[in-house]
């Protein structure tokens, strides 16, 4: 029994066909690759520890909880961690035994690469490959988008966009496509954004880029710049 | 009776003043542990209050800070600073006055807990900050008498809940403090004196000459207000005849939105440029002081306000009150009349002006109310959780304390005074370790229990972020707006980020008087320009939003008991009479609900007269039953007295519809995925300390990954955590504020099963004005992603891309 299509955008990327996921997650059917950006793994935790608010401590299993069911649904072969995994490097240490048990089930069987990001730089005990970029023709996959870089996938800055439609407000997280690098939404429950119509996001992606709210299905708009 | 000083009963004589007859009752009760004057404004009350004060410092023997002064406005600190100094320099006293505000130096403030003056003057806020120092002890020792003045304002807020925990701390530290309470006409002194005296101490209550009753009407024009809508427009051309008559006149607007348009039309009429000022709460701050400083210096001839005018500066030359708009509650009403003639022994001049035609009856019922003398009010309720845990949260920051010890202390908090135990107890745990049902933080608690078995942070630095948690006030989350600038241009104001998000480019509002183009967004500043030449779009950013009374709802009910109504204007006499011809009247024991086909659709009204609020609500809950019934709702519109639903089916019988299990049942569910719950949420997180000001919701961080959405928190503690202390208080929140249920089943309690449903063949007279409402509320399912794909669409087509 096929499990029920997931929502999907579909993109053409470079010469291939890349699925922008209703969750944040980007999908490569053809290579059988998954990939997340900006989990940011026991936020909670790091703000207690630094005596800030005390917030509800479930954002680690509801993102993983998510990242399971995008798993289920895409079946890869490799998923890559773009990046800020973890909210800080010691969060990724004491990173609580729900979490972690959650975690391991779904590193099982599959490669894992998790991308260093400016949250997590160190190397972290919980298995899978290490590396401050990935490279997979024709695609390099890296935390924060380099300029002049081509065919680039990166995270980091959590883009969201705003749309008004007949009154009403809407605001997401979303993709940023333009031809050479696609900019991915931030995956982990507790996750602020960035509006892309700001100054850094408007410099990063050139005219004529693309945002992908998501949504069921997620849908593209013409990127919303700062006006000039 | 403290006898007074020969310096202060020279200085009363040698300007021919007598002490007024509650002045010297306030001072034969000087030694009392708590006493409440009622006093109409411009009766010397905050002299009353002083004078005890000014008695027992005039030797010059007291060390220390003597007595705190606690008003709800910061300005009006400042303002009693310098009317007290006067008269204290005049009668040579050896007293120091100063005032403490969020405006007071970080230097002034420091020195002030060191070497406090004889008597200082502050807000709840402020006091509650100096309570959260280590040093607290010190500053408040051989404090003897606090003054809350304008108390009937506090009291109906948190803002009061948290001046009386604070004060139940001063209380330990200064024993044998003494209270007093200054408060404007109310219509339950009792329950106030409650609030403010120490449980279980009696508190006296003394009613001063509330003056001569005030010059108060209807006024008329030669026009009939509109079927609907707000703002007054078209007595536009009496209002200003009447600001022409009279020296200075305050006209009230029940929201800013409405304040911006009506003034916006008085200056289009306004042929011979009277000067008249705008103040209201979404003006930059710039812009607000320099009216009050207009006002002041008595250079306007009107102001148009809202409730930000209700308390504050004495403007002794203002001789007119105007209130726009049906006043929704009497005693607000009586109160914003007593700001006209700050003089003793006057009568206040005021007139109403309904804005439409339903409006007519209300404010007729509201001024029959107060010739009655027949306040309104509801209980408040006992003290709300969330500032509890705040008050928790401020002990710990000034050191280790017992959990036994504090909660006597906030027993004697009259709001809190039947609060078990065990539910002090779950708020310390939630302030201590988050309270969650998944131990996660036992290593990162905010407060640990030492040996001993006091509490205390486990981070000291802990102290700092708390104090600048403090506060209960919580604003809707605004957006600034500015002159579209390359560096940013001058500040006008703010908007609610949600009116904000509906802004195309192009759009046209108002904001202080000024119609602006809305050009952009810019992160979270709205940039404009100005288009005086252009019409605005209705400007809807909210502003407070009242319910009308219950008691004023009964009022009208009542009246539709009446064969004839021979107090009404003749339209509006028709009118009801047409009703009861075509359908029948609403009354108090019955529920009157009307359906009909109209336009192609089906309509239902039900006239609950339980408040906007409860009437919105009633709106949701009922085409989510209509809905699971199959008829097909397409949207409904609520008043202060009705809700209109509109759908593709007929409701054969609307009785089912209301039954009270069914209601109860639906609000449930839908209670749990609403964004008023959310909204809800937010402000009691940020009170209860769940979530920092500064962030979700609070201040944009500067960094680049901004905060996220306090929603994200609602809905992940409801899934993982559904029985946490947090929900709980969301939702008694909810209930009492927004949701307002309690009126619902107050309402369904006093129909019963009497339910008329009539069926008619058309709109009935007292149906029509709904279908002008503004504020119709689409009912739909997954509108958002329907709108965001027809939008996207759009948006791809216009920029020449195709949508896959």
């Amino acid at each position: 029994m096929n499990a029920p299509s997931p929502p999907i955008h579909v993109l053409q990327f470079r010469g291939h066909t890349l699925h922008a996921m209703a969750s944040g997650a980007l999908h490569w059917p053809a290579a059988e690759l998954l990939c997340v950006s900006d989990l940011h793994l026991g936020k909670s935790e790091r703000m207690a520890r630094r005596g800030g608010p005390m917030l509800p401590p479930y954002e680690g299993i509801d993102t993983l909880l998510r990242l399971d069911a995008d798993i289920a649904a895409t079946r890869p072969r490799t998923v890559v961690c773009l990046g800020d995994s973890f909210d800080d490097a010691a969060s990724a240490d004491a990173l609580d035994d729900v979490t972690a048990s959650h975690l391991r089930p779904l590193m099982a069987g599959r490669r894992w690469i998790w991308i260093a990001g400016n949250h997590d730089p160190g190397p972290i005990a919980l298995g899978g490959t290490h590396l401050s970029e990935y490279r997979l023709a024709p695609f390099v996959f890296r935390h924060i988008a380099e300029p002049g870089a081509e065919a680039e996938i990166s995270g980091h800055y959590h883009p969201k966009a705003r749309l008004s439609g007949r009154g009403r407000g809407i605001t997401r997280p979303c993709f940023l496509v333009d031809g050479d690098r696609i900019v991915m939404p931030a995956y982990g429950t507790y996750t602020g954004g960035l509006h892309c119509d700001g100054p850094e996001l408007s410099a990063l992606m050139a005219p004529g880029a693309r945002a992908i709210l998501l949504g069921v299905p997620p849908v593209a708009v013409p990127m919303p710049r700062r006006p000039a | 009776m403290t006898a007074l000083p020969p310096q202060i009963t020279g200085w009363f004589e040698s300007r021919g003043w007598a002490i007024h007859p509650h002045q010297r009752a306030m001072l034969a009760r000087a030694g009392d542990p708590c006493t409440l004057l009622i006093a109409p404004t411009g009766g010397g009350k905050t002299m009353a209050g002083f004078l005890p004060t000014l008695a027992e410092l005039a030797d010059g023997s007291h060390q220390g800070l003597h007595t705190l002064y606690i008003s709800p406005l910061k300005a009006l600190a400042a303002d009693i600073r310098r009317n007290l100094t006067g008269p204290i320099t005049e009668m040579g006293l050896p007293i120091r006055v100063e005032d403490r505000t969020g405006d007071t130096s970080s230097n002034t403030r420091k020195r002030q807990r060191a070497d406090p003056p004889h008597i200082l003057l502050t807000t709840p806020e402020s006091l509650a900050l100096l309570t959260s120092y280590e040093d607290a002890g010190r500053t408040f020792a051989g404090l003897r008498r606090v003054i809350v003045d304008e108390i009937h304002a506090l009291a109906e807020s948190k803002r009061g809940d948290q001046l009386m925990l604070a004060l139940s701390r001063l209380a330990s530290l200064a024993p044998g403090l003494r209270r007093v309470g200054l408060s404007a006409t109310v219509e339950d002194p009792a329950a106030i004196a409650r609030l403010l005296a120490r449980h279980p101490d009696p508190c006296e209550i003394l009613q001063a000459d509330p003056g001569p009753d005030p010059d108060i009407a209807m006024l008329t024009t030669p026009e009939p207000p509109p079927w609907s809508g707000g703002g007054g427009k078209y007595a536009i051309p009496r209002v200003l005849e009447e600001v022409k008559r009279h020296r200075t006149t305050l006209i009230f607007h029940n929201t800013r939105a409405q304040a911006e348009i009506f003034f916006h039309h008085l200056w289009l009429a306004n042929d011979e440029q009277l000067p008249i000022g705008i103040h209201h709460g979404a003006l930059a701050r710039e812009q607000r002081e320099r009216v009050e400083q207009a006002m002041t210096d008595g250079r306007l001839r009107a102001i148009v306000c809202t409730g930000t005018l209700d308390l504050g500066i004495d403007w002794g030359d203002v001789d007119l009150v105007i209130q726009v708009g049906a006043p929704k509650n009497v005693k607000r009403l009586v109160q914003r009349i007593g700001r006209a003639n700050h003089r003793y022994n006057a009568p206040s001049k005021a007139l109403i002006v309904p804005a439409n035609r339903f409006e007519v009856i209300e404010c007729v019922a509201a001024l029959a109310a107060v010739r009655e003398h027949d306040l309104d009010g509801d209980p408040r309720g006992p003290g709300p959780l969330d500032v509890l845990c705040q008050h928790i949260l401020i002990r710990a920051a000034a050191g280790p304390f017992d959990a036994g010890d504090l909660h006597a202390e906030v027993i004697t908090t009259g709001a809190y005074a039947d609060l078990p135990r065990e539910t002090f107890d779950r708020c310390l745990d939630f302030v201590a370790t988050g309270g969650y049902a998944l131990r996660a933080y036992d290593q990162w608690q905010r407060l640990m229990q030492r040996p001993d078995g006091l509490w205390q942070l486990r981070d000291p630095r802990a102290a700092q972020r708390i104090r600048m948690n403090v506060g209960t006030i919580v604003d809707a989350d605004k957006m600034a707006v500015r002159l579209h600038k390359s560096r940013g241009g001058k500040p006008l104001g703010e908007v609610e980020e949600y009116f904000a998000s509906m802004l195309r480019k192009g759009d046209t509002f108002l904001i202080g008087g000024e119609i602006v183009r809305y050009e952009g967004m810019r992160e979270m500043v709205v940039e404009v320009t100005r288009t005086p030449w252009q019409k605005p779009k209705i400007a809807t950013f909210m502003g407070t939003k009242f319910a009308t009374s219950t008691q004023l709802s009964d009022r009208i009910l009542s009246m539709f008991r009446q064969d004839d109504w021979p107090e009404l204007p003749g339209h509006t006499r028709d009118w009801l009479h047409l009703q009861r011809k075509v359908s029948r009247l609403p009354e108090r024991d019955r529920l009157l609900v009307e359906s009909f086909p109209h336009d192609g659709r089906e309509h239902l009204v039900a006239y609950g007269f339980a408040g906007k609020n409860a009437q919105q609500t009633l709106g949701l809950l009922l085409t989510q039953r209509m809905e699971a019934q199959g008829l097909n709702p397409m949207g409904f519109v609520a008043t202060d007295y009705a809700t209109l639903i509109w759908g593709l089916d007929a409701v054969e019988d609307a009785r089912p519809l209301f039954s009270r299990e069914n209601l109860v049942e639906t609000m449930e569910t839908w209670l749990a995925e609403n964004a008023v719950m959310k909204r809800t949420f937010k402000g009691s997180a940020i009170i209860a300390g769940l979530i920092d000001r500064s962030m979700p919701g609070g201040k944009r961080k500067s960094g680049r990954q901004a905060t996220f959405s306090s929603d994200i928190l609602y809905d992940t503690l409801r899934k993982y955590d559904p029985g946490h202390v947090m929900l709980e208080i969301t939702r008694e929140e909810a209930m009492r504020g927004l949701v307002d249920f309690g009126r619902i089943e107050a309402m369904l309690e006093r129909i019963g099963d009497r339910i008329d449903h009539v069926r008619l063949s058309r709109v009935t007279p007292l149906a029509a004005p709904l279908f002008l409402e503004p504020g119709r509320v689409p009912v739909e399912g997954l509108a958002s992603q329907r709108l965001m794909e027809e939008e996207a669409a759009r948006l791809m087509r216009t920029a020449g891309l195709e949508t896959a």
